[in-house]
């Protein structure tokens, strides 16, 4: 079996306003410095498969057609 | 003129919308389970508001996968026209038949409440019976409807012309980019928007200014 993660982030210069949100009240309980917080997804996806090559083809193709909105999000995809 | 509602689970305001189409048009509109892989002939396609699919990874994105989106995919490329309303837009986005996205109010409140719309463009099938740069009243109840696209694509849809609503007089409730509130497709026949006019069309509204949405592309005289 393969198991991955993916992370979804939001791309550069897109607005995330919960992300400013847990910003602001990372700073209210005392944390200074915090500089920028930015939220994200992670889904962890087992295959019951031992074909690597497939497995992260199929995977790649999960984030562009569903796990990803590639109009504002990016994806990594780590096999563990 | 035939229409047709898309009934996907977690919709909320397909009576709403069903009741609107049969009083503006005469007739009631047909319904369409999101499992359907054929769509009758009409001539409009109405994706209505709610929480399809509770919301689930992102507004619209499992519902934009459903069977039932690839029929209206195929409709809207043959011509048909299409409307989707809130979670209606959503689907649209998601389904790729609509540039940009719809991301969480700037507010990160849900807002229920009256906006100030302008019709930013008179020249398209859904809003020729409004005269150009009329300012109507419209409800809007929404969580996630702050529009966004990457500059080059933002700039593509404004060239286009293909802003047909935007907030006006200071009434953005959700962040969305340019006061965008709702977009029709480079070819016409998409509009999506998160307004809700199917809940402004008689007295018993307290006004009708959503109306003119409906006979435009019901093809009624205003």
């Amino acid at each position: 079996m393969i198991r991955a993660r993916i992370t979804v982030t939001l791309k550069n210069g897109v607005l995330d306003p919960q992300g400013k949100a847990i910003e602001g009240a990372l700073g209210a309980l005392g944390f200074e410095g915090v500089g920028s917080v930015r939220q994200g997804k992670v889904f962890d996806v087992e295959i019951q498969s031992s074909d690597r090559v497939k497995a992260e083809a199929d995977l790649k193709a999960m984030c562009e057609k569903l796990l990803a909105n590639t109009v504002i999000e990016n994806y990594s995809i780590a096999i563990i | 003129m035939k229409s047709a509602v898309v009934l996907l689970p977690g919709l909320n305001r397909d009576r709403d919308m069903i009741a609107a189409l049969t009083k503006i048009s005469g007739t009631a509109p047909l319904t369409v389970w999101q499992t359907e892989t054929d769509i009758p002939d009409v001539d409009l396609i109405v994706i209505p508001g709610g929480f399809s699919y509770g919301d689930y990874l992102r507004c619209g994105a499992i519902a934009a996968r459903m069977p039932v989106m690839r029929a209206v995919a195929e409709k809207a490329r043959k011509g048909v026209k299409v409307l989707g309303v809130c979670n209606g837009f959503q689907i649209l986005l998601e389904a790729g038949l609509l540039p940009g996205a719809l991301m969480r109010n700037t507010s990160l409140k849900f807002v229920c409440r009256e906006v100030k719309l302008e019709v930013s463009n008179t020249d398209t099938a859904f809003t020729r019976n409004y005269r150009p740069g009329q300012i109507i009243r419209c409800p809007v109840a929404h969580h996630d409807g702050n529009y966004f696209a990457d500059a080059e694509t933002l700039a593509r849809i404004e060239g286009e012309r293909q802003v047909a609503f935007r907030y006006a007089e200071g009434t953005n409730p959700n962040g969305s980019i340019n006061d965008i509130a709702g977009i029709v497709s480079r070819e016409g026949n998409v509009l999506g928007l998160m307004p809700h006019p199917e809940n402004l069309i008689e007295a018993a509204h307290g006004g009708a200014d959503g109306r003119p949405i409906f006979e435009s592309v019901l093809g009624i005289a205003a």
